[in-house]
């Protein structure tokens, strides 16, 4: 999404923009497949950072003007509520901040002091910088609220939806995080994220941008401090003037010859089971949008010990939206996704890959139930008519990010600068999070490198 | 934009150009009673991204420049038109 989003910007203003996409679908990360006639989507849980119309100064309203996209184009339909759910407690939350404040100050009294102070401290944060300092969001947190319990709850959604780093994160994605789920929040479209790659490519055609699809970079050549040229993965070499790469950052040394250091190396990735039902969620008394999940004392968020970690996870009913119109997807989904150690799955040869993929999609749907109203997995189990799932090699596969890291580097690259003074990186590991992030990554960096030093 | 436009481009010509890229910049502000003296700013919601784009539909529509030291001066509608006149009058120069 991002790359497409500065080709756009690019090309709009008179830019020779070429795209290169090694995959035959656009989106990276934020695309979608079918089996047997039936797509599914990857990646769009939700679309974060969502206003109403008529608010203005936030990240949606931005990427929308900037790419010359309405509104309407994008048929943004609100979530209706979601939930945080830890053992023996729920936060509910929605599009307005006051419900979560409202649980809070429920569930967690003597909190709403710090809950206060850490308030201030976000709003005080400058995210107009680029290149903000890198403060543990752990220890600014913990000198707000002293409830471990509350600050894991407020970290997890946070965590499962942009955080590259285990355990912790930097501070400034706290706030960026913080925002864009809980002061602003999560919205779809009918059609889900097809609709956006839809407007996007339109953007994209409109703006005169020469898509290249199922053709990779293969390297990067270089000479002195300029690139010299890209190799393709169909031989040829071409030549720009400006590189933006949206590869992430140690993929893109990788491209360049430069071994990335292992501690840039994200490990972080996921599985996700999606379950289509033969009938709406609701129906089964499954109301909310996300539910944010933890059965453990503590939340831990790091490369699991086994393949996946079921004790902490997301589960997303794209039913659950509020549609215009009273429309109502054809079919009922649930998804679940979890923690996932990459290695352990690559290690798998076909027939392990196969029985451990049938093992884990039981074992996650069991342990999320225990927070639907269902309480048992059996209930979604009699209702589905086709499972799928994927994990950390699939994302690895479709994305090209090592490690199948879906939030990619735990050090951001604030600036988009390298080594080479014409190549650029834009997307999550530049430091912008999310579907609307990814983009306004994509503008900034188009509008700083391609457009303003003319 | 016609030869003969451009040729009879008053300061009011000039307003309704950059009302015109602003809508197109953001559809979602409403523009019909803009004071022209006052600065946009404090008028509607644009950020330094959009004042970028202002400048940069000036360039791809009308190949007017706007040096980055100059931006001040798109600060309201009556500098926009006080700056960008002699701008328009020497295109028609050329």
């Amino acid at each position: 999404m991002s790359g497409m989003a500065a080709a756009i910007r690019l090309a709009h203003f008179g830019k020779d923009v070429c795209l290169l996409e090694r995959h035959n679908v656009i989106g990276g990360l934020n695309s979608f497949y079918s089996i047997a006639g039936r797509k599914y989507d990857v990646g769009l849980h939700a679309l974060t950072n969502f206003v109403s119309p008529g608010v203005k100064g936030t990240p949606l309203g931005k990427i929308l003007r900037q790419l010359r996209i309405s509104r309407d184009e994008l048929d943004l339909n609100p979530q209706k509520f979601s939930r945080i759910a830890f053992p023996g407690i729920n936060l509910k939350f929605g599009n307005e901040f006051a419900l979560l404040e409202d649980e809070i100050a429920r569930e967690f009294p003597d909190q709403m002091d710090g809950f206060r102070l850490l308030l201030k401290k976000i709003s005080e944060w400058n995210d107009n910088e680029l290149d903000y300092p890198d403060i543990s969001a752990r220890r600014v947190v913990s000198d707000c609220l002293t409830n471990p319990i509350l600050i894991d709850m407020l970290f997890c959604p946070l965590m499962f939806y942009g955080n590259a780093r285990e355990h912790d994160m930097e501070f400034g994605q706290y706030v960026i995080l913080f925002k864009s789920l809980f002061y602003e929040g999560f919205a779809r479209p009918f059609e889900g994220i097809r609709l956006m790659l839809r407007v996007v490519r339109e953007k994209m055609k409109d703006a005169g941008v020469e898509r290249c699809m199922k053709l990779g970079v293969k390297s990067i050549q270089s000479e002195g401090k300029r690139i010299s040229g890209l190799e393709l993965d169909n031989g040829r070499t071409i030549t720009a003037d400006k590189v933006i790469s949206c590869a992430g950052w140690p993929e893109t040394l990788r491209l360049c010859q430069d071994e990335p250091e292992d501690s840039n190396l994200g490990q972080l990735s996921f599985v996700e089971t999606i379950n289509i039902l033969n009938r709406q969620p609701k129906e089964l008394g499954i109301e909310d949008t996300i539910i944010f999940f933890n059965n453990s004392q503590i939340f831990e968020f790091c490369r699991p010990k086994e393949l996946v970690d079921v004790r902490s996870g997301v589960i997303c009913i794209p039913n659950n939206y509020d549609y215009s119109d009273n429309r109502q997807l054809d079919e009922g989904v649930v998804r679940f996704t979890a923690q996932a150690h990459f290695d352990a799955w690559r290690s798998l040869d076909e027939n392990a890959y196969l029985k451990e993929k049938s093992y884990w999609f039981d074992a996650l749907g069991k342990v999320g139930c225990k927070f639907l109203p269902t309480g048992s997995f059996d209930s979604i189990k009699e209702a589905s008519i086709a499972t799928d799932m994927f994990t950390p090699t699939t994302v690895k596969k479709f994305t090209g990010r090592f490690g199948g890291a879906v939030y990619g580097s735990p050090l951001k690259n604030k600036s988009g600068r390298t080594h080479l003074d014409n190549l650029f990186l834009c997307g999550t590991d530049q430091g912008f999070l999310g579907i609307v992030g990814a983009m306004l990554s994509g503008i900034t960096i188009a509008n700083l490198y391609g457009l303003r030093d003319d | 934009m016609t030869k003969q436009i451009l040729n009879t481009m008053t300061k009011d010509g000039i307003k309704s150009i950059v009302l015109k890229i602003i809508a197109e910049i953001a559809p979602d502000e409403d523009l019909s009673n803009i004071t022209p003296e006052v600065r946009l700013r404090d008028q509607l919601e644009l950020d330094s991204m959009d004042f970028l784009d202002i400048v940069m539909e000036l360039r791809k529509q009308y190949g007017i420049e706007v040096p980055e030291a100059d931006y001040q001066e798109l600060a309201s509608l009556e500098s926009c038109a006080n700056y960008l006149e002699p701008k328009f009058a020497a295109l028609q120069g050329s």
